[in-house]
């Protein structure tokens, strides 16, 4: 005789749980994907620190309340959501908004080549690569996921034909508003064929300080040698509860370079979940993460090499973690036991700026074939002394050498992006937090009669 | 121009004394050299110098035309006209090096109450620098120090040096890791800036870089003290007869 367990439901589980049945028959497309994903999601609940993969981020206690699922804007919320600067604007050759996870706007000529249609439209009106979401089979089930596979609503199907190089980037805006908390599942899958050439950039931007729930997911299938760049930027509300997932299919001799710069958020957690599906692949995976105050970020990574030769995979994630944030990092390679030659490198970072800021690394390498090579390097303390002083013998001072070197700490990582006005934007607001940052430090500062 | 008197230190949380009961003047535009066996705190007393915090000063001063520095952040020091050519230069990587130089040279000038650097005064002056120096443009846009080799680290101390001005410039053991070639650039560098208002003290382990940079005078230290002063010959007699003397002297 076996015991039936019946697990206790949070509010949020059983708020997500209760509104499944309703909102699937107005969430067109996919219906065996959806309820497949969602099933999974019933059985397992909202992940606590129990379970190993969120054993850092505990979302059931994140996310006590399920934020509803927002609906479609109107055209005043439209205009008040977009009527803010976002600071990827004018970069992308054709730039899609995105107000509460639904599409709204499309702005710049569509490159020769590229397709791109409303996921909305195509769950509705059918389209040939819906097939295609969903379809990476991933190590390990993502519960995250998972819930944005069960609710998406809309997002973007790219297309790049073979061959193509796109003349800039693609960039996507999303942009979450209201005047309540509001959950969002937004998917976008890009199909970069064979020998294509495309970046795509995308700005997740939150405004006031709302406890808003985006649940984003982007799947990259990269076709053999295509060259994919993407840059993922988190300006998430201040109370958002923010959980977002890159799936990166990598086909023959493919290279692709990914950069999350994380800033804003109560409680984000970016996911990446590489799979070298075709030999001699190359990824590059980076993470720019700056906290402050309490907020919580967590960068989570999966890298599968499963092709032979089994490609080069590096990983570059650095922290910057002031006041009592916390950071996590989660990063694992897993290398199948054909994926002979593998060369798999990840290093995370982190520099604690105060004495109660957390920083918890977990790497792990699993390898299962004989003939490759792997590290893994996990650092973490304060700013190096040996370069203040350096610096300050300069004549710089100690506020601002200090900024000068978390700028280059982060900088490292963020420097890997191609595309010189991007990366310039990303440093400006890197400088932008350190001046904010200098600004608490002089209000802290006992004020000299 | 620089004037220390009875310098002790030792090192913080420890109980090591480095330096002890340590005398040295160098004059406005004078070139000294300071000669001494390895581990008799010639590094300690550039660090102490410039405001290294690893370090606990126990008595004495160090005066900077008669202002004592000790209490001076190293920042604050630079800005009153110090100047430190590290033997081990930092990498930071990520900064550009024409970042970091203006970055410096404007702070000093903020801190002396003068009107920062207009870009393309800056870039002037940084261009002649380099020209001066040999030093290549690309090596510019680089991140500062980052992949540089041991030659082309100390070429861009030598550059800071000649853009920042000051009136007193330490160089600790500039020539270590040199060849020939790199040791003329570095040389001709400092050799540029000799004139009466501009004085160096140039520690070193080896006589070899006093045949390009002839010192004024020359200081033998041992065991953290000065143990002898005299001219340039001084330096040759410590090439020929080793430091042996004045290890067993202190």
């Amino acid at each position: 005789m076996s015991a039936k367990i019946t697990p206790i439901r949070s509010a949020a589980e059983s708020a997500l749980i209760d509104r499944f049945p309703a909102l699937k028959a107005s969430l067109p497309g996919l219906p065996a994907l959806r309820e497949n994903a969602f099933a999974a999601f019933a059985a397992a609940g909202l992940p606590t620190r129990r379970v190993e993969a969120w054993k850092y981020t505990d979302l059931r206690a994140a996310m006590r309340e399920a934020a509803p699922l927002a609906a479609r804007p109107n055209d005043a919320e439209i205009t008040v959501a977009l009527k803010g600067h976002s600071p990827l604007a004018g970069q992308g050759v054709v730039t899609l908004s995105f107000v509460n996870g639904h599409h709204v706007a499309t702005a710049g000529a569509l490159p020769a080549g590229v397709s791109i249609t409303p996921l909305a439209k195509a769950l509705a009106g059918g389209h040939p690569l819906l097939s295609r979401i969903g379809a990476l089979k991933l190590v390990h089930g993502d519960l995250a996921l998972s819930l944005n596979t069960a609710f998406m609503t809309d997002g973007a199907i790219i297309h790049v034909a073979e061959g193509v190089t796109v003349d800039g980037p693609i960039a996507l805006r999303f942009v979450t508003s209201g005047a309540t908390a509001v959950a969002t599942a937004a998917r976008v899958l890009m199909v970069a064929e064979a020998g294509s050439h495309v970046m795509l950039v995308e700005s997740h931007e939150g405004q006031g300080a709302l406890a808003h729930q985006p649940n984003t997911a982007l799947e990259i299938i990269a076709g053999d040698k295509a060259v994919v760049s993407h840059v993922r930027l988190g300006l998430n509300s201040a109370g958002a509860v923010a959980l977002s997932t890159l799936t990166a299919d990598l086909g023959s001799e493919t290279s692709l370079t990914s950069v999350n710069v994380a800033l804003q958020g109560a409680v984000t957690r970016h996911q990446a979940f590489v799979r070298f599906s075709g030999g001699d692949a190359r990824a590059q995976i980076n993470g720019a993460t700056l906290l402050s105050g309490t907020q919580h970020a967590d960068s989570t990574l999966v890298v599968e090499h499963a092709a032979e030769p089994g490609g080069e995979s590096r990983e570059l994630f650095r922290t910057i973690i002031d006041d009592e944030a916390s950071g996590v990092f989660q990063g694992k390679i897993i290398v199948q036991p054909h994926a002979q030659k593998t060369d798999g490198r990840m290093a995370s970072n982190a520099v604690l700026l105060s004495e109660s800021a957390a920083m918890y690394n977990k790497p792990e390498l699993e390898i299962f074939a004989d003939d490759v090579a792997c590290a893994h390097g996990a650092t973490c303390g304060a700013l190096d002394d040996e370069l203040l002083f350096y610096l300050m013998s300069r004549g710089i001072s100690k506020a601002e050498a200090e900024a000068l070197m978390i700028e280059s700490f982060v900088g490292a990582s963020i420097d890997f992006i191609d595309h010189e006005p991007i990366r310039e934007i990303l440093h400006a607001l890197v400088r932008d937090w350190l001046q904010a940052r200098a600004a608490r430090l002089n209000a802290e500062a006992p004020t000299v009669s | 121009m620089l004037e220390i008197r009875n310098l002790h230190v030792k090192i913080a949380d420890e109980d090591k004394v480095i330096l002890n009961g340590l005398n040295l003047k160098v004059a406005k535009g004078e070139v000294a050299a300071i000669m001494g066996p390895n581990g008799s705190g010639k590094s300690t007393l550039s660090y102490v110098i410039a405001g290294k915090p690893d370090y606990e000063v126990t008595g004495g001063e160090v005066l900077l035309d008669g202002v004592n520095i000790l209490e001076m952040a190293p920042d604050e020091r630079a800005a009153a006209g110090l100047f430190l050519a590290f033997q081990y230069p930092m990498e930071i990587p990520g900064v550009a090096t024409m970042t970091f130089l203006k970055a410096a040279m404007n702070a000093q000038r903020r801190q002396r109450g003068e009107a920062e650097l207009t870009t393309p005064d800056f870039i002037k002056r940084v261009n002649k620098a380099a020209d001066l120096l040999g030093i290549p443009k690309d090596m510019l846009r680089r991140p500062l120090n980052v992949g540089f080799s041991g030659g082309e680290k100390k070429r861009m101390e030598i550059l800071q040096m000649t853009l920042l001005e000051p009136k007193m410039s330490i160089m600790d053991e500039t020539d270590s890791g040199l060849d020939i070639d790199a040791l003329k650039i570095v040389a001709e560098g400092v050799n540029a800036r000799r004139d009466p208002e501009h004085a160096f003290l140039v520690i070193t382990h080896y006589q070899r870089l006093l045949d390009y940079i002839k010192p004024d005078t020359v200081h033998v230290m041992s065991r953290g003290q000065i143990v002898k002063t005299g001219g340039p010959e001084l330096a040759l007699e410590l090439e020929a007869n080793g430091y042996r003397d004045y290890q067993s002297a202190a």
